[in-house]
């Protein structure tokens, strides 16, 4: 065996070190699972062995799970080797799926005790292993992770966990920690029970071994004769937390997420049987869970591309590392104070500058503010607090920015305030510094244009509250090279945020397609449809809030002025048009300009939240449509998805965006698109197909209007059966 | 007979009792007596009323909506056997939720018309304060699955959400349960309802309950006013399902939440039973037919919102006897929740002064698997007092289902 050693002690107790080979972290792997055989029958049949202690030989810890990567790839060469029929490759799904779950049952059955000792973390399938042995003693550690994350990425434990937690901690304290996927210390993993001993670290294996000398006859707790699940859904305890999780889980998920039902069903079906029965059970949901275009889009874009995305996937290679040591932010604002204090934490020496000392004074109060509620919740010390303090310099002169690595802008988008800080900065700066400019819609290569150095000055687009946001998005201009992106990507990857890269259009990427979504809403909301069906779908249909809560968020002033501008750009009178006409009543007539008016779509409470629709909107626009039947609601969530998905299509087309898994992550992390599917690209590929997405979105087109015509790319993906990662996936490759 | 079809025999109700109704918990005047003496009595009252010889009656079926603990193991052919019936006379329990004793009576008409059966009972037992309301399980709340797939949300929400999506409001669905409370008051004080009490005795046979105690007469607007609404915390909070059935209704930015314990149906005990028979069966034992039943019908609708069958079942059972709401007379819908009636009277445009003449479940309770033959005994009773001719009986049913029977006088 390659990735267990085994060592017998005079006492005939076998130390089993989990080692895989060529790796710094255990993952459980096709090779894993199947030496996991070997290593129980030997436990079993060698008579020289009393019982097995388990333990990692990495110190990294015990194990991470299941290598996601390598499951993906299995899943597709399964796919590819299948059977005939469904039911066959079902069937052998199933097979393959099961086999871990029986190797872990036979080693809790092997007759002899087995415990294991947990110096590190064990996440996934490696808290699975743990959950199958007699007896687990843990380090008493509070950095150290136990957990069951797979619902994160859209899958469920399958290797025994959602069966063995329910009966070691309680259905509700498992369904939980599962349904979140949620970590536990070692001591809060004692007292929820799923812990039996907490050690000094390195003391582990000692432990364990006492253990086993003293339990010879060691059996699970469902195996003695009897044994029932005392909260089983049909329990008196048990009843309240079934329903009242099926309530939760459907109110969190909007029923989007399968994994989550299935965790449930598992749990419901799989408590009221014994272990046995209940495995299969749970091997069945996890092939079903895994099926699903939700888990491959979600394992895909959440996990494989973010992944490589934060280790610099999309940046050029051949360029030198570029040290990011001060980094300076022209404008105070709250996008600037919010990068500056990104920058800080990040060890960056920061200058913060803006037009008087106390704007520049204020930028700074954001970090303060932040830091010192860090400290008083124990996140971080007083000290450590200190030093991010310490490394933001505020000030109005620009003589500060020298030796700066690169600059980011963040002043008001005027095209003119931009020019004249672009050259200020430029004045102070390195030939080979860069210049970054965080403009949310403006084209970079104009902007560009007041630059001395247009091959050093790139987009760099921040999303608000920065320090909440996990991407940023990075733009060509025209002349942008890509030793410049090399560096900007280096620079966002040191304040430990995700980058897509995008090339230079009107909204770029992110905000081009996230308008979809609101102006589909205004589109339906002219049509009649009544405003709180709007809102329900669009949140039902995963996306974060309701399309009017966004505009509202946007300002409704800022809306009409976009429109006014795109109108006059394409010599249509925007007056004549529905949603302009309605914008400007609002705006102008009514004085509604949104959430920062405290008035729009909604009403708003002193605090800031929307109380209400607000119900004279009926004055301008009559309701037609008031009821909104399954059938409807199902036409209305297409409508919001495919009107952002066709969206993105054309960025293919026009070459805004090149790589898909950019346009994945950057839709889920940008604007929250319904992250169930993976993102807008995966959404096409996985829930419809090139050829279906185009049949659907004729259809929406003739129903609806061009705005969801499918483009010449769409068609002809659909005419050669491609997917939008075949097409466009030389990138990954490189 | 020979080459023809033998003519479908009619229905014809011979008698209707019911037990009052005891507050339904430990300290309700029913708590004391098994759920299964109160079935019994009610079936003995039947022979005893009618001098009848019970080896003539086919089967007994039995409403029961918990059938567990005492309720279970088919307690309509245990009730038969303590009430000394003749042994051949067979029992089921049966369960369409809450309109299992109507459903009784539906199916012992079904039987006597389709020549099954000459001579049935159709009836009711709950005990609800010693067989707790859903003590039986089920799927449909707790297995993901299903809860999911069909939005799950206890029928309480769904009565909310009617209030919501037809617009009552809290003072439309108090003002309706002020009226339930009045007419049954109203009722009782004209012994409206003398016909069909049978009082319940204890163990010794000594009179224990002889009215329905559960009625609040001096309810009024302000006293309902300070009820907290029952569903508001498990619909906005925990575990919130008002977002759940948002999800079916997207049309509702919110729900309004307006039912409590003063305008939905009380938890009572009580038991009921209805002699159903053919005319020749009537005619042998020497029977006086009161009213003869024109048909049955039930219905699945929308199971989320749950309780607007009724609407739907009317409209079936209407068109099935090739009638019209200007044929009915009189109304009986269960009220259930207030808002269940407002919306039924609302959707089918009723004149409210023929609905529930006479109060209701908000008034005297709700004995789950009772009630449906219960009401039905008092359009019985209400049909010759007032001298009226047809009446439709009809309850809202968990999961979306409705279940109705139209009544006609024939003395």
């Amino acid at each position: 065996m390659e990735n267990f050693k085994i060592d017998v002690d005079s006492d005939g107790i076998a130390l089993v070190t989990f080692d895989v080979p060529g790796r710094s972290m255990n993952t459980v792997t096709g090779s894993v699972m199947r030496e996991l055989v070997e290593l129980v029958n030997t436990i079993k049949g060698d008579d020289k062995i009393k019982g097995a202690v388990i333990c990692s030989g990495k110190a990294s810890g015990f194990c991470a799970g299941a290598d996601l990567g390598e499951l993906n790839e299995r899943g597709a060469a399964g796919a590819a080797a299948a059977p005939k029929s469904e039911e066959e490759k079902l069937k052998a799904q199933f097979e393959q799926s099961f086999t871990l779950n029986k190797s872990l049952r036979a080693l809790e059955t092997c007759g002899k005790p087995v415990a294991i000792a947990l110096e590190g973390l064990a996440l996934g399938g490696g808290l699975e292993i743990a959950l199958a042995c007699h007896y687990r003693v843990a380090a008493d550690n509070s950095k150290i992770k136990f957990g069951l994350p797979e619902a994160k990425v859209g899958l469920l434990p399958g290797a025994g966990g959602t069966q063995r937690l329910p009966r070691l901690i309680g259905v509700q304290n498992a369904a939980m920690m599962i349904l979140q996927g949620a970590d536990k210390s070692p001591q809060e993993a004692k007292s929820l029970g799923f812990i039996n001993e907490v050690v000094p670290a390195g003391s582990t294996i000692e432990a364990a071994k006492t253990w086993v000398k003293a339990n010879p006859k060691a059996v699970a707790p469902w195996d003695v004769k009897g044994y029932k699940v005392k909260d089983n859904p049909y329990s008196p305890g048990g009843a309240m937390a079934s329903v009242g999780g099926n309530a939760m889980v459907s109110k969190q998920t909007n029923l989007n997420y399968p994994a989550q039902r299935h965790i449930l069903s598992c749990i419901y079906e799989g408590t009221q049987v014994p272990i046995d029965a209940a495995l299969r059970i749970e091997s069945r949901y996890f092939i079903k869970t895994a099926n699903t275009p939700q888990a491959k889009g979600m394992i895909r874009s959440l996990f494989v591309s973010m992944q490589a995305l934060a280790k610099g996937a999309n940046r050029p290679q051949g360029v030198p590392d570029y040290p990011i040591k001060k980094v300076a932010v022209i404008g105070a604002g709250l996008m600037g104070a919010g990068i500056a204090y990104v920058q800080a934490k990040a060890g960056i020496d920061t200058v913060l500058i803006d037009v008087s000392q106390e704007s520049a004074d204020k930028g700074k109060d954001y970090s303060k503010r932040i830091v010192d509620k860090d400290v008083s919740r124990g996140k971080i010390t007083k000290e450590k607090g200190e030093e991010i303090l310490a490394r933001i310099k505020p000030t109005t002169d620009y003589a500060a920015i020298k030796n700066a690595d690169l600059v980011v802008e963040a002043v008001f988008e005027n095209p003119a305030l931009k020019a004249e800080v672009t050259k200020k900065a430029e004045a102070q700066l390195a030939a080979t510094a860069v210049f970054g400019s965080n403009t949310s819609t403006l084209p970079i290569t104009g902007l560009a244009e007041a630059s001395a150095r247009p091959a050093n000055f790139i987009g760099i687009h921040f999303f608000s509250p920065v320090e909440r946001m996990g991407l940023v998005e990075i733009i060509m201009g025209a002349k942008t090279t890509q030793e410049t992106l090399a560096k900007a990507i280096d620079y966002v990857l040191k304040i430990k945020k995700t980058p897509i890269v995008v090339n230079d259009f009107r909204g770029f990427y992110t905000s081009r397609c996230f308008g979809t979504y609101t102006t589909e809403g205004i589109e339906m909301l002219s049509e009649g449809i009544a405003p709180a069906i709007i809102e329900n779908v669009g949140r039902q249909a995963g996306m974060p809030m309701g399309a009017l809560e966004v505009s509202d968020s946007v300002g409704l002033d800022t809306a009409l002025k976009i429109g006014r501008q795109m109108a006059e750009a394409m010599q249509q009178d925007h007056s004549k048009d529905p949603r302009g006409a309605l914008l400007a009543w609002l705006v102008e007539d009514k004085g509604r300009v949104g959430r920062k008016g405290g008035k729009g779509f909604y009403e708003y409470g002193d605090d800031g939240k929307p109380t209400r629709i607000w119900p004279d909107l009926s004055q301008k626009i009559e309701v037609k449509v008031k009821e909104c039947p399954p059938a409807l609601k199902e036409e209305l969530t297409k409508r919001f998805l495919f009107r952002q998905c066709i969206e993105v299509a054309r960025c293919f087309e026009e070459g805004v965006i090149t790589d898909p898994r950019d346009a994945d992550v950057g839709s889920i992390l940008a604007w929250g698109f319904a992250p169930y599917t993976g993102g807008c690209v995966s959404y096409i590929d996985l829930f419809w197909g090139a050829k279906k997405f185009v049949e659907e979105a004729d259809r929406l087109a003739d129903t609806y209007g061009e705005r969801f015509r499918p483009n010449k790319l769409l068609r002809d993906m659909a005419a050669k059966g491609e997917t939008f990662y075949e097409r466009f996936g030389a990138k990954q490759a490189a | 007979m020979e080459g023809g079809v033998k003519k479908m025999a009619e229905a014809y109700i011979y008698d209707a009792v019911r037990t009052p109704r005891g507050k339904g918990k430990n300290t309700g005047t029913l708590h004391e007596v098994t759920s299964l003496s109160l079935a019994t009595q009610a079936l003995q009252a039947i022979r005893e009323r009618n001098n009848l010889d019970t080896s003539k009656v086919d089967d007994v079926y039995l409403g029961c909506v918990t059938p567990i603990g005492e309720q279970g193991s088919d307690i309509a052919r245990i009730a038969v056997l303590n009430a000394d019936y003749a042994e051949t006379v067979a029992g089921v329990q049966i369960d369409r939720f809450c309109a299992s004793g109507l459903e009784a009576v539906n199916i012992a008409a079904a039987k006597v018309k389709s020549g099954e059966a000459h001579l049935a009972i159709g009836g009711g037992v709950e005990a609800m304060s010693r067989v707790p309301m859903g003590a039986n399980g089920g799927s449909w709340a707790s297995d993901p699955s299903i809860a999911m797939k069909t939005y799950f949300v206890p029928q309480g929400i769904g009565a909310d959400t009617i209030a919501t999506k037809y617009g009552f409001s809290r003072d439309d669905v108090d003002g309706y349960a002020i009226q339930s409370q009045q007419r049954a008051a109203k009722a009782w004080k004209e012994g409206r309802f003398k016909k069909s009490i049978v009082p319940v005795k204890d163990q010794l046979g000594v009179t224990l309950l002889d009215h329905d105690e559960h009625m609040r007469p001096d309810t009024t607007m302000q006293s309902l006013a300070s009820l907290e609404p029952s569903f508001k915390m498990q619909g906005e909070m925990m575990p919130g399902f008002d977002a759940v059935i948002q999800q079916r209704y997207p049309e509702l930015e919110r729900i309004n939440h307006v039912h409590h314990a003063g305008n939905s149906s009380g938890i009572v005990d009580g038991a009921s039973a209805v002699l159903i028979g053919t005319k020749e069966m009537g005619d042998a034992l020497g029977l006086k037919a009161r009213a003869r039943i024109l048909g049955g019908a039930s219905i699945g609708s929308e199971p989320s919102i749950m309780l607007t069958g009724p609407e739907f079942v009317t409209k079936k059972l209407l068109d099935k006897l090739g009638m019209t709401t200007k044929d009915i007379d009189l109304w009986e819908l269960n009220e259930a929740f207030a808002a269940v009636v407002l919306r039924w009277v609302q959707a089918l445009d009723l004149d409210m002064e023929k609905v529930n003449v006479n109060g209701g479940s908000i008034a005297m309770g709700h004995p789950l698997g009772a009630t449906g033959a219960m009401i039905l005994g008092t359009m019985v009773d209400e049909l010759e007092r007032s001298n009226k001719e047809r009446a439709l009986i009809t309850l809202c049913v968990g999961a979306g289902m409705g279940t109705a029977t139209v009544i006609e006088r024939v003395n």
